[in-house]
């Protein structure tokens, strides 16, 4: 009678759940969906290589670089030097599939390998939201995946068709819903103080490396530096008590 | 002009070192210990990311982005929701940007 007695609709539920809890950000996805698309028009892509590049790699910060370091003539094109930015631009994600590793059997974690390529940065973080609460899936995961896939792809489309300079994001506030989105998930995760000193620290840590180097380097920096420093107090912590 | 073998070479480059380091996190996470240091590092990631991703957009130096960071704050936790955080927010900056001018 319950809906977890049948796990086909158990799922489905998930899945669509993944989908609602990441409608807020997708409004920011299609944003910055629609600024790829009419700047990777400038940059020289043809539509195919827009839509291969969208639907192949999905990842919007990587994409951007690439779209700096691209040459509309072929022999030009810098491959090594693409393929190298992509990699450090995502080196993050490492970070951030680590921590989804519980929604996963003990056993054949492997075969999850290839449901990591619908994970972004607004899926990921709503489904740690969700775990944190209790909930969470992999159909949670993937349901917010697809939603975000739909919306960076067809808005890419409807910027490359557009083409014409598209006014900037941030003129309308847009720029903003991701970060009030995630500040908001933010604060739903306080626990309690000890939460404070590591995310003053990441906070710090990530404003002075976006101050010095461009990129996405001040999510990978602040990251580490606020979870390291937690770990340390609450370790020490734990020390003191035994 | 569909594409040249360049610029295929270079987006599919792209797409395998994506999904190598997405699956990489996954698959390392069981080599990770469940308990001591690693674990509570684990454990502190997702704030910790979370912090590092807004900070640096809220500290532009502008006041839109500090006074739209402390209504998106104010709304959540009074009323719990994601939705209406966001909004006020993105209104928030919206309107702070264009009485500041900027």
């Amino acid at each position: 009678m319950t809906q977890a007695a049948n796990p086909f609709d158990s799922r489905r539920s998930q899945f669509l759940a993944g989908a609602r809890a990441c409608l807020p950000v997708a409004i920011s996805v299609a944003a910055y969906g629609l600024v790829w698309g009419v700047l990777a028009r400038g940059a020289g892509l043809t539509l195919t290589e827009a839509v291969l590049m969208s639907g192949l790699v999905f990842a919007g910060s990587a994409q951007f670089v690439a779209l700096d370091l691209w040459t509309a003539t072929p022999a030009t094109l810098p491959i090594g030097p693409i393929v190298i930015a992509t990699l450090i631009v995502n080196l993050r994600y490492l970070l951030l599939t680590a921590t989804l590793r519980p929604l996963y059997p003990k056993k054949g974690v492997w075969r999850g390998a290839l449901s990591m390529y619908l994970v972004t940065d607004e899926n990921w973080a709503m489904t740690v939201a969700a775990m944190q609460r209790g909930g969470g899936s992999v159909a949670f995961l993937m349901g917010g995946g697809a939603l975000a896939w739909i919306s960076w792809m067809s808005t890419n489309l409807i910027g490359y068709g557009l083409g014409s300079a598209i006014d900037d994001p941030a003129r309308w506030g847009l720029d903003f819903a991701f970060t009030a989105t995630f500040l908001a998930l933010l604060l739903g995760m306080w626990k309690g103080r000890s939460d404070l000193i590591p995310w003053l620290v990441a906070a710090l840590a990530a404003i002075l490396t976006s101050r010095l180097v461009d990129g996405s380097w001040h999510i990978l920096v602040g990251g580490l530096a606020g979870s390291l420093v937690g770990a340390a107090l609450e370790t020490r912590k734990h020390a003191h008590q035994f | 002009m569909l594409t040249s073998s360049e610029a295929l070479a270079a987006i599919i480059g792209m797409a395998l070192v994506t999904i190598a380091i997405k699956a990489s996190g996954l698959l390392l996470a069981d080599r990770l210990p469940t308990q001591g240091f690693a674990a509570a590092w684990l454990r502190h990631i997702p704030g910790a990311v979370l912090a590092a991703l807004v900070a640096p957009a809220i500290a532009t130096g502008s006041p839109a982005e500090l006074v739209a960071a402390l209504a998106t704050g104010l709304v959540f936790i009074i009323t719990r929701n994601l939705f209406a955080a966001m909004a006020s927010g993105v209104l928030a900056v919206y309107l702070m940007r264009l009485w500041l001018g900027a």
